[in-house]
């Protein structure tokens, strides 16, 4: 069975600290994801998607329990760079994702240091540019640019443009889009589909657009304090939710249509 | 979905404070803002804005990334710093001119206190080292260095229980100890000590869930209610949450406004193609709407670093004519809001988007 | 940019530097305006300034002014060789450690601690008077340099901890980078600023240190610094005999190139960091 699983996660935790001081990000939480598949994480703020992003990224090591990757340990080939070359991420901050101190251009260059083979210096600046073409940049738009030079979407679309450098496997992309108005987020995600299907790639989204999760995922997680608390195909989580969690991440989506803020809340909560 | 939708056209009554038909606050006029880059290209980031705030408004700006939201909120604050230049334009807030100030001056009399911002991103750029209570006390310092210790500590404890926090623990706390939802609200406590008249949120909860973003703009309206401060700013990529935010919405593209009218025109009934396709790319849980194709708009905005000839917006435009490209547009009253488009009084443009 | 522009606006920034700039520049030009001669007994022991001789005479009977001015090149080159020793080791050290965490975390938070139970000074005795010949200035400034880097790795320490949890950092780990390679390129940069403030100050307290272990009689056998004057006017009773000339403008050089590099520090600081400013 585990030859088609990407991942499988068996009771595995994350604590920071130590003693009264420790921190538990991620509880005894197990899951598979199979191959070819679209997980969306979905949860509150600070309910632990990052660490247990980072965590199938080999950035963080569980605590607890065990982690396979493609059947191994995750931590079985040796040379981490061999997982990166297989698993590539698009972190959540974009305006801390760059060095202040290189150029844009220079720092997506960089991402070919992982390539096995080298390409030429013509083609790095070729693929580069079809990357940025690929995330509704011009080409000439970032050069010589240095990241502050950027806005914060731009410089996330810069994230996303690494990803259509590398061509990844699997893809763990923290909040990819929280940045990009909703024409933007939809060519990106068609590119990205087309780039899924091409790859055959496995892609974990992690966000709390919920609504990008019901349009793109094959299974959603939702995560509170640490742990799973529900997990499904879309149509069942956000037509038929479970758990209060979801019910209400449900309730406090802003939908035009319905009221939000009754405006009796806000009045009263001012006095 | 649990909740009903209810039918378009008839929204319910909008949540934001009402806005009193006061006088007007801000306003900024023609304003033209660019930045000269190391290579001395001139990027014309805002190119003649032009709008009002009455007290009690909410004026919700939303638009692409790049398309210089944050830029021009930096220049309604009145402060150029190089690379940031002031091109043109007038920017008044309780009629007296702040544009021509210089940094220092705008810090000391400007900033803070007749103009606020919480900045994009702020939530992880607070310096991980300092505590909450140094970060405010630095706000009320720099205005007024006279003040003492206790006073101080006194009236950061007012404020920051007012606003709902647990003013003990929280002033005490370094950032990382903190939940990213009430990291944002200290940010919001902070930035208003001083009673600013307008604030500009710049994106306060594009990196916040639901519920977190449920709560921090209930706090924001609730500093309206109080009357702590008078009127806002709300900068957003996301259209429909301005919805239950702004009582007007302005959408930028490329420097400019190309529609700006009341929420409700916008967002139900927009007559700008780039507007309407923001509204169509809207992705929610409602059944089946998985099956359906959100409006995705191809192509890069243009760039900034010369003068575009015709509607900046052709280019990409899913129903631009051969004439488009040619006629610069002017932004005129079409269905009671301005608008910038040729066709905007045409069925040409409602065949963009329109799934709301 | 701006802020080093905002820099020379700091009138204490521009006093201190004017101050080092003064005494940095009268170790470089007082050999052409001055006749050195620190071998020959230009006078008797002991004389009073005056005329020919501004600052007199030392024990021998060598011209005080020939002997500050060679003292103080001495002193200097002590300084920035002893600050750059430190804050090299010290900072690669640190920041490696800060980044990496783990055991040479632990084995460089130890490190500093027992440097700050034991005074560096009495290691530094100890070492200086086990080598009684072969004591050169070069030395000595090695020596000091390397029992104080601790100190600059402690302070880059936490920054370099702090910029780890950056996203960058994650990015060029996953980019394929190696742990060396984050070090320089991704980590390093960011602290420059620091990492020059810490310099200083290192440089400052290695003249200071210099001038005490002189003092004590264990300072170069060859050349002759400040500390040494010091020890020379001690050892012949030049207090108690009240020769001010054979010690004071010895101390005040001393005091006045330590006081110029810390006000420059400081201002620096609240520039540079400004969560230091109160
Ligand atoms: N390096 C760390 N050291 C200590 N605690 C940490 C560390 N990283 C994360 N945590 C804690 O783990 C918890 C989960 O954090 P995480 O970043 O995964 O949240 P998240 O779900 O990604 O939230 P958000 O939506 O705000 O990004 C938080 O309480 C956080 O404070
Ligand atoms: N320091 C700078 N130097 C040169 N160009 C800049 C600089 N800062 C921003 N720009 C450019 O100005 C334009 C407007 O940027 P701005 O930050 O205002 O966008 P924004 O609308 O706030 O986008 P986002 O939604 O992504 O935050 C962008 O094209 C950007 O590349
Ligand atoms: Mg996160
Ligand atoms: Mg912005």
């Amino acid at each position: 069975m585990t030859e088609h699983l990407k991942f499988e996660a068996t009771h595995i935790s994350r604590v920071f600290g130590h003693g009264k001081k420790a921190v538990t990000a991620v509880d005894d939480v197990s899951f598979a994801i199979k191959d070819r598949e679209i997980i969306s994480l979905v949860g509150q703020s600070g309910c632990g998607k990052t660490v247990l992003a980072k965590m199938l990224l080999r950035l963080e090591q569980p605590t607890r329990g065990e982690l396979l990757f493609n059947g191994k340990p995750i931590t079985a080939t040796g040379d981490p760079r061999n997982h990166w070359r297989q698993v590539q991420a698009v972190f959540q901050d974009p305006f801390s994702c760059f060095n202040q101190f290189f150029t844009i251009r220079n720092q997506l260059k960089a991402s070919f240091r992982l390539f096995e083979k080298k390409p030429s210096p013509a083609e790095i600046e070729e693929r580069v540019d079809q990357a940025l073409l690929a995330v509704n940049i011009k080409p000439r738009e970032i050069d010589g640019k240095f990241p502050f030079e950027l806005s914060g979407g731009q410089m996330q679309r810069m994230l996303l443009a690494r990803i259509f450098i590398l061509k990844p496997q699997v893809l763990i992309a923290d909040e990819p889009t929280s940045m990009v108005d909703a024409c933007s987020r939809a060519s990106i995600l068609d590119y990205l589909m087309k780039l899924k299907e091409e790859l055959s790639m496995t892609i974990v989204f992690v966000t709390h657009d919920i609504g990008l999760a019901y349009y793109v995922s094959d299974s959603i997680y939702i995560m509170h304090k640490g742990k799973i608390v529900e997990q499904g195909p879309p149509d069942d989580v956000t037509q038929r939710p479970q758990s209060d969690v979801t019910k209400r991440l449900l309730e406090d989506i802003p939908d035009v249509h319905r009221e939000w803020i009754p405006r009796e809340a806000a009045v009263a909560a001012a006095r | 979905m649990t909740a009903p939708a209810l039918p378009v056209q008839a929204p319910v009554p909008g949540p934001a404070p009402k806005p009193a038909a006061g006088k007007v606050v801000l306003e900024v006029e023609d304003l033209r803002v660019h930045y000269l880059t190391r290579f001395g290209a001139k990027i014309q980031a805002v190119d003649g804005v032009t709008f009002s705030l009455k007290q009690g408004e909410i004026l919700g700006i939303a638009g692409e990334s790049g398309c210089g939201k944050t830029t021009l909120v930096s220049g309604c604050m009145g402060l150029y710093i190089p690379p940031l230049y002031h091109t043109s334009g007038d920017v008044r807030i309780d009629g007296q001119s702040i544009v021509g100030m210089t940094p220092e001056q705008n810090r000391k009399e400007v900033l803070g206190r007749k103009i606020a911002m919480i900045p994009q991103g702020a939530l992880n750029s607070l310096n991980p080292t300092r505590k909450i209570k140094d970060m405010a006390t630095d706000m009320i310092l720099s205005h007024d260095e006279s003040a003492d210790k206790k006073t101080i500590n006194d009236r950061l404890r007012e404020r920051f229980s007012r606003i709902g926090l647990d003013a003990q623990k929280v002033l005490n706390s370094y950032p990382v100890e903190l939940p990213a939802g009430t990291k944002q609200r200290c940010v919001i406590g902070i930035s208003t000590l001083l009673n600013p008249k307008v604030v500009v949120a710049d994106e306060p909860t594009s990196a916040l869930d639901v519920s977190t973003q449920k709560s921090v703009i209930r706090l924001l309206f609730e500093l309206m209610n109080q009357e702590i401060i008078s009127s806002m700013l709300f900068i957003t990529h996301e259209l429909p949450l301005l919805r239950h935010v702004s009582s007007s919405i302005a959408v930028m593209y490329a420097g400019e406004f190309v529609e700006y009218g009341s929420t409700e025109q916008v967002i139900f009934d927009g007559r700008q193609p780039y507007s309407r396709a923001l509204m169509g790319s809207m992705l929610s849980t409602e059944p089946g709407q998985k099956s359906r194709k959100p409006v995705a708009i191809e192509g890069a905005p243009p760039k900034l670093d010369k003068p575009i000839p015709g509607c900046r917006f052709a280019e990409r435009c899913p129903v631009a004519q051969p004439d488009c490209r040619s006629t610069d547009q002017v932004l005129r009253v079409v269905g009671g809001r301005q608008v910038r488009c040729k066709y905007a009084d045409t069925d040409l443009v409602k065949q963009v988007g329109g799934t709301v | 940019m701006e802020l080093v522009k905002g820099l020379f606006k700091i009138p204490s920034f521009l006093f201190g530097l004017a101050l080092f700039l003064g005494t940095l520049g009268l170790a470089f030009f007082g050999p052409l305006l001055w006749h050195i001669d620190v071998v020959s007994r230009v006078g008797d022991p002991y004389m009073a300034p005056g005329a020919g001789h501004w600052l007199g005479t030392d024990h021998l009977g060598v011209d005080m002014v020939s002997m500050l001015i060679t003292g103080l090149r001495a002193s200097l080159y002590v300084g920035f060789l002893a600050g750059v020793v430190a804050t090299v080791v010290g900072t690669l050290i640190g920041v490696y450690g800060g980044y990496k965490g783990g055991l040479l975390d632990d084995i460089l938070t130890v490190a500093t601690n027992l440097f700050l139970v034991i005074p560096t000074l009495i290691v530094l005795i100890l070492l200086s008077s086990s080598m009684e010949k072969g004591r050169s200035l070069t030395l000595i400034a090695l020596i000091i340099g390397c029992t104080t880097w601790t100190w600059s790795a402690r302070a880059v320490r936490a920054q370099s901890a702090s910029l780890r949890a950056r996203d960058h950092v994650a990015l060029a780990r996953i980019n394929g980078y190696s742990t060396i390679e984050i070090v320089l390129e991704q980590i390093l940069p960011y602290l420059l600023s620091y990492v020059f403030m810490v310099f200083i100050l290192q440089t400052a307290t290695a003249i200071l240190t210099e001038a005490t272990i002189s003092m004590l009689g264990l300072g170069p056998y060859d050349s002759i610094s400040l500390g040494k004057i010091l020890n020379d006017a001690r050892t012949n009773e030049a207090l108690i005999g009240g020769k001010w000339w054979a010690f004071i403008p010895a101390m005040v050089l001393v005091t006045v190139i330590a006081f110029s590099l810390y006000v420059i520090n400081t201002a620096m600081e609240g520039v540079f960091n400004p969560r230091l400013r109160k």
